[in-house]
C-alpha cells in the first residue's frame, strides 16, 4: 500500500456573531506519495483553511465535517479530522506531514539562530541527524546556520524553514503559498526543491495562487472557488484546456495568456448563492444552476468542450 | 515629467542606490524591472517623495523637490502616488476600506468623492476593516486611495505580486483605464517578465533594468 491523503466531503464552517463563514464545502481529492497536488484559487477562497484543517491547527470557532484519512504505510489509517490533538501532535504534524509555510521570514522566530531552530526541530522529532547535515541536504552552506532570520536573504529564509519541514522526515508536505512574495528565481528554486520532494517518493500538497508556479511541479490540478473544488485535472490537460468555466477564466487571466480579468468578483463565503457559486460571473449560466453541479472532476452544468490555447 | 537624477541612497553603512537615473513620462507606462535587494522599492519611495536621498535630484513637472515626506508642498506631494505590494501593511487596521479609500480627501480637505464604483467593491466590502478582508479586496480600497486625489504619476511598487491571476489582470487594467483617462505616467515595478511586456506594451513605454 502506498501512503496516500483522501479528503472526502472536508467541510469548514466558522461561526462568527451574525453570520457562518462557509470556508469550505464538500471538497474531495487524493495526494500519494510521488505526486504533487496544486490547489490553486483567489485569495480568500479556502486554501489555507484547508490546509488548516488537515493539520488540525483551526482555530475553536470552527467546526469540521467529512473525512481526511492518512494512509502512512507500516501503521493504521488515521481520519486527521477525528484524531485527537494528541495524536496529532505526537505521530502526525512534523513526522507524517511536514508543513512549509507561507513567509519563511515570518516563521522562524527573530531572536535565535537558524541553527538553533532547526536543532529544536530536530531534538524535539527524535531525529538523531545534526543541523548541519539537514542544513547540507536543504542546500545550505552550513557555516551561514549561525545567522539570525533578518540575517539569510529570501532564498535562505527558504531553505531554512524546508528543513525545518524535513526534520522529521515526513512524507506528506504542504506547501502553504511558499512563494508568495518571493521574485520569480526563488519561485523557481521554490518550485525545483518541491519536484524534487516529489520525484524522491513524497507527495506534496502545493497550495498556492500562483499558476504558473503550479504549472511547473504539479502532477493534478484542483481549483477552488467559494470554498468548493469545482475542477480537478492532469496538469497537462488543465493547462492544455480547463472545462470549468471558472478554471478558464483564471487561467485566461495570466499576462501570458489573455490578461483578462474574470468578470464581477468572488462571493462572500457568508453569503454564498444558491446553486454553483461562479453563477453569477459565468456567461454560461442557465436556470440549471441555480441548483448544485454534481461534484466530480468539473464541477459544472455546462462544462466548456475544447478551450482554444493562445 | 517625474524625473530622477543620480540618486543614491545608503541605509547605515549600506549602499542600496547608487547615482540612479530614472523618468517616468506621462501618458505612459514605464517598466522597472530587477532582482529583488536590488534598491526597486527605495527608488519608489525616492520618487514619492517618501525618502530622502542621500544625493541626488528629483524633479516633478519641472519643481524640484527640496522638502520630503510630510514636509513637501502639498501639491508636490499629492501628484505622485504609491501603491505597496503588501496592502495589509499598507493601512491603517482600525479604518474600514471605506475610510482607508477616503483617506486622502480628509488629509487633504477635499470634498469626499464615492469611490465605490471606483474599486469594484461592495457596499458590503466597504464597512470592513482590513481583517476581515482578503489581501485582493484590501488591495482595491489601495488602488482606490492612490487614485483618489487623481496623481499625474502613479508608482506600482509590485502591486499585484500576493495576488492571483484574475484580481491582477483586474487592477492593471483598472491603471491602464485611469492612464488613458488622465494621461498620467505609471510606473510599473515588477520581477515578473511576462507581466511588465504586458504592461508597458499597449503604452510603448519604456523598460528600466536594475542589477
Amino acid at each position: 500500500m502506498t501512503s496516500s491523503l483522501t479528503v472526502q466531503n472536508l467541510s469548514v464552517r466558522f461561526r462568527l456573531p451574525g453570520a457562518t463563514v462557509h470556508a469550505v464545502s464538500d471538497a474531495c481529492f487524493e495526494v500519494r506519495r510521488g505526486e504533487c497536488l496544486a490547489l490553486v484559487g483567489e485569495s480568500g477562497c479556502g486554501k489555507s483553511v484547508m490546509a488548516h484543517a488537515l493539520m488540525g491547527l483551526l482555530p475553536a470557532n470552527a467546526t469540521v465535517a467529512g473525512s481526511a484519512w492518512l494512509r502512512t504505510e507500516g501503521a493504521p489509517p488515521l481520519d486527521l479530522l477525528a484524531a485527537p490533538e494528541k495524536v496529532l501532535a505526537r505521530t502526525v504534524r512534523g513526522r507524517r506531514i511536514g508543513l512549509v509555510p507561507q513567509s519563511p521570514a515570518a516563521h522562524l522566530t527573530p531572536v535565535r539562530t537558524a541553527r538553533a531552530q532547526l536543532a529544536e526541530a530536530l531534538r524535539e522529532l527524535g531525529n538523531p541527524a545534526s543541523a548541519d547535515e539537514l542544513a547540507a541536504r536543504a542546500g545550505l552552506d552550513p557555516a551561514q546556520l549561525d545567522r539570525y532570520p533578518h540575517q539569510l536573504s529570501g532564498g535562505m529564509a527558504q531553505r531554512v524553514v524546508n528543513a525545518i519541514a524535513l526534520a522529521g522526515d515526513p512524507w506528506l508536505i504542504v506547501a502553504d503559498e511558499p512563494t508568495s512574495g518571493l521574485d520569480r528565481p526563488l519561485v523557481e528554486a521554490t518550485m525545483t526543491e518541491l519536484r524534487r520532494l516529489a520525484d524522491d517518493g513524497r507527495a506534496v500538497l502545493l497550495i498556492t495562487h500562483d499558476l504558473r508556479a503550479a504549472e511547473r511541479v504539479a502532477d493534478h490540478i484542483a481549483v477552488m472557488y467559494a470554498g468548493r473544488v469545482v475542477s480537478l485535472a492532469p496538469a497537462e490537460e488543465f493547462f492544455a484546456g480547463p472545462r470549468h468555466p471558472y478554471a478558464a477564466g483564471l487561467l485566461e487571466a495570466l499576462p501570458s495568456r489573455g490578461f483578462v480579468p474574470i468578470p464581477g468578483r468572488p462571493p462572500e463565503l457568508t453569503d454564498l448563492p444558491s446553486g454553483c457559486a461562479f453563477r453569477p460571473r459565468c456567461d454560461r449560466s442557465t436556470a440549471a444552476c441555480s441548483h448544485l453541479p454534481e461534484p466530480g472532476p468539473v464541477a459544472c452544468h455546462h462544462p466548456l468542450e475544447h478551450h482554444v490555447a493562445r | 515629467m517625474l524625473r530622477a537624477d543620480g540618486i543614491t541612497v545608503a541605509y547605515g553603512r549600506q549602499r542600496v542606490l547608487r547615482a540612479a537615473d530614472l523618468t517616468v513620462a506621462p501618458g505612459v507606462v514605464t517598466g522597472l524591472a530587477g532582482p529583488s535587494g536590488c534598491g526597486k522599492s527605495t527608488l519608489a519611495r525616492v520618487l514619492a517623495l517618501l525618502r530622502r536621498p542621500d544625493a541626488g535630484r528629483l524633479t516633478v513637472d519641472g519643481t524640484e523637490v527640496r522638502r520630503w515626506r510630510h514636509r513637501a508642498s502639498r501639491d508636490l506631494r499629492t501628484r505622485v502616488a504609491l501603491i505597496f505590494q503588501q496592502p495589509r501593511l499598507a493601512v491603517d487596521p482600525r479604518l474600514t476600506l471605506r475610510e482607508i479609500a477616503e483617506e486622502p480627501f480628509h488629509a487633504t480637505g477635499r470634498p469626499v468623492e464615492d469611490l465605490a464604483d471606483e474599486v469594484g467593491l461592495t457596499p458590503e466590502l466597504l464597512v470592513r476593516r482590513p481583517h476581515e478582508v482578503s489581501d485582493g479586496q484590501l488591495q482595491r480600497a489601495c488602488v482606490a486611495r492612490a487614485l483618489a486625489l487623481r496623481p499625474r504619476y502613479v508608482i506600482c511598487d509590485e502591486m499585484t505580486t500576493m495576488l492571483d491571476a484574475s484580481t491582477q489582470a483586474h487592477l492593471v487594467a483598472r491603471l491602464e483605464a485611469y492612464r488613458r483617462e488622465t494621461g498620467a505616467g505609471v510606473l510599473a515595478i515588477t520581477h515578473d517578465e511576462e507581466l511588465l511586456t504586458r504592461w508597458t506594451e499597449p503604452s510603448g513605454g519604456p523598460t528600466v533594468r536594475m542589477t
